[in-house]
């Protein structure tokens, strides 16, 4: 064995030690490339983790839903106990019903709300009302369910469809607003004063050049917020409450298909279990077009 | 003036009547963009209004369970709703312990994603994963939770319970009998439910870190990993941490697939496979079929006790994003003074 080369030694250069730490140097390369490696497969490892929940959700619904997936099923109401057969097509209905209440009545408060945080107002009351939104945001939304249920149901003396989708709507306002204020703060504001200088009041350039220019956008953040809403069960619990037959209007209880499928999931029937499988895969395949259709929409409007 | 200026002036203006209608528009115009203003400043407000209804009507429904039993509502830990006990400290506790296995299993799991989404696997493979990801946080809860209840639960009852007893047996937390749905059956359905969440975050939040630094690395002659552990992840560390908090706050509101998974028994257990509770599956369980006045009382308590941990995390969560920069930024600095005294 050489002598270790010493750093502070000012003429360490003879052929072996240079070749030693050349190889020193090789076999530290080589145990950074394992490590590389080593990470690189562990990252992978974990992103195939990850997804296979949703693969394994997909097989499992298709394989045990699928054959209950019949014409009937989205046409018929359900049946009585111990009756084999019926559908949900008052709960796939009622929660179409249910999302199009939420988003009337959402739609104009967010987007409104969405340009009153990027434009009108003192910076306090914009502040205040962007932290609020992001709070609500983050509220769970059962206890959607409970507040609209003491607000609404117990003075209505009633479940109703209205309540429901008052409920969702609730949901909606904060996500709606949120994503409007995002783009409206990508309209460059050369927009605005081109708008301004040509004598526009503030309203017409609000209206015709920056909604205009973040239409896009904006929509595609209601349809995000009604495709989220739309797979809600837990503020519909107490609210819209779910119902056996046809709502005659929005002031009766009305059935949703999520909470049509958790009703059936926790039955002791397994007829009621196919069924619920059948549902939850008629609702995934709604969420899942409504918001594949939603970032077809927004990657349109990048190119 | 000449005769020829005022004829063209004459031309140019308007008449008296249009100048008129002229003014009457602007005056229109000005009380319609003010109405507009109105408007879009209300629909700001009511947003404010509607954390008020929140926290009202919460209030007011709970007040009476606040008057009763003041603060032992939330350490009592008996709950009896036909003996007329109410104790919040077992859903408190099931609703912690579940989200925090979820999010001991979630957060490195959705870190190591995102790195790999941003760093490490082959181009061709990301786009697909990501879309994968982007739809997974689009699956209902009740969703999650049929197929945890019929596919999950009796896998885990029958293959991983018994497993992971045998190996670590001699922990109390893996102790007990197996009836599948459990605590920790709970938590792995909400690691599901928001891995995608925290890794969506987690990618913004690499995409956020300056390339210079990066590329500063990668010119040292780092490897990819080396990049990413000397250059990018000390840079984002709070953010990241912040992204995990915030799956906090979503994991302690799960709600659906929880109830349908967890077991719904109001006891502390300390083993892992024992039935469990959270506050928002009692809710589910309970508010519809509450009779007595102090039991829904108690549950409106459970809400608020809900809103208000979730707003707490939240906002612990927000903090530590955003303070990034405020963080890390001067970190580069202290490199300067060690290459001078070489």
């Amino acid at each position: 064995m050489s002598p270790q080369p010493n750093a502070s030694d000012p003429k360490p250069n003879s052929r072996t030690e240079a070749s030693n730490e050349e190889r020193a140097a090789s076999r530290g390369f080589r145990i950074r490339k394992v490590v590389d490696r080593f990470f690189q497969i562990l990252s992978v490892l974990s992103a195939i983790i990850v997804i296979s929940p949703l693969l394994l959700v997909f097989v499992f619904l298709l394989s045990s839903g699928g054959s209950s997936l019949t014409w009937d099923f989205l046409t018929q109401l359900p049946k009585s106990v111990g009756e084999s057969g019926g559908g949900m097509a008052n709960a796939i209905v009622g929660s179409c019903i249910l999302v199009a209440v939420a988003t009337v009545i959402g739609t104009p408060i967010g987007v409104l709300g969405g340009i009153c945080v990027c434009e009108y107002g003192d910076a306090r009351l914009r502040a205040a009302i962007r932290f609020t939104a992001d709070v609500l945001n983050g509220v769970p939304s059962i206890i959607w369910g409970i507040v609209v249920y003491s607000w609404v149901v117990l003075r209505m003396k009633t479940f109703s469809g209205l309540a429901g989708g008052l409920a969702l709507s609730f949901i909606m306002i904060p996500l709606i607003l949120r994503t409007t204020e995002d783009v409206i703060r990508l309209v460059p504001s050369a927009y605005r004063e081109a708008g301004l200088a040509l004598g526009l009041r503030r309203s017409q350039v609000m209206l015709h050049i920056v909604l205009a220019t973040a239409r896009r956008g904006a929509l595609t953040g209601i349809l995000l917020a009604a495709a989220r809403v739309a797979g809600e069960t837990a503020p519909l619990l107490f609210t819209a409450f779910g119902n056996r037959v046809w709502a005659a209007h929005l002031q009766e209880p009305m059935a949703a298909l999520p909470l049509q499928i958790f009703a059936y999931a926790i039955s002791p029937y397994p007829d009621w279990h196919r069924q619920a499988w059948a549902g939850a895969l008629v609702l995934l395949a709604l969420v899942f077009f409504m918001s594949i259709a939603v970032r077809a929409l927004a990657r349109g409007k990048s190119r | 003036m000449s005769a020829f200026r005022r004829d063209r002036s004459a031309d140019a203006l308007p008449s008296a009547a249009e100048t008129r209608s002229l003014a009457d528009s602007v005056g229109i115009g000005k009380i319609l963009d003010r109405g507009f203003g109105i408007l879009v400043t209300a629909a700001g407000i009511s947003v404010l209004a509607l954390a008020a209804l929140v926290g009202w009507e919460l209030y007011r429904g709970a007040k009476e369970a606040i008057g009763r039993y003041g603060a032992e509502f939330l350490v009592n830990s008996h709950w009896d709703p036909v003996a007329g006990r109410f104790g919040a400290l077992p859903f408190l506790y099931g609703t912690f312990v579940s989200s925090a296995i979820a999010l001991l299993l979630a957060f490195p799991l959705s870190v190591a994603t995102a790195l790999s989404l941003t760093e490490f696997a082959p181009v061709w493979l990301r786009r697909p994963v990501l879309a994968l990801v982007d739809l997974m946080s689009a699956v209902p809860s009740v969703v999650w939770g049929l197929w945890a209840m019929f596919e999950m639960v009796p896998w885990l009852r029958q293959t991983a319970f018994p497993f992971l007893q045998r190996v670590f047996g001699w922990l109390p937390l893996f102790q007990g009998s197996i009836y599948g749905v459990s605590l920790l059956a709970g938590a792995l359905v909400i690691a599901m439910m928001i891995t995608p969440i925290v890794t969506s975050l987690a990618i913004e939040i690499l995409g956020s870190v300056p390339p210079t630094l990066r590329e500063a690395a990668w010119a040292l002659g780092a490897t990819r990993w080396e990049v990413m552990r000397v250059a990018v992840l000390p840079y984002v560390r709070s953010a990241l941490v912040g992204a995990g908090v915030l799956g906090l706050g979503r994991a302690l509101g799960e709600t659906m697939a929880v109830t349908m998974v967890i077991g719904n028994r109001p006891d502390i257990l300390l083993s892992l496979f024992a039935p469990g509770y959270t506050l928002a599956s009692v809710l589910v369980n309970e508010f519809a079929e509450a009779t007595s006045e102090e039991h829904l009382s108690a549950l409106f308590e459970i809400g608020l006790t809900l809103v208000v941990v979730t707003f707490v995390v939240n906002f612990l969560a927000r903090l530590l994003i955003h303070n990034v920069p405020f963080f890390f930024a001067p970190r580069p600095l202290p490199t300067q003074p060690t290459e001078g005294n070489r």
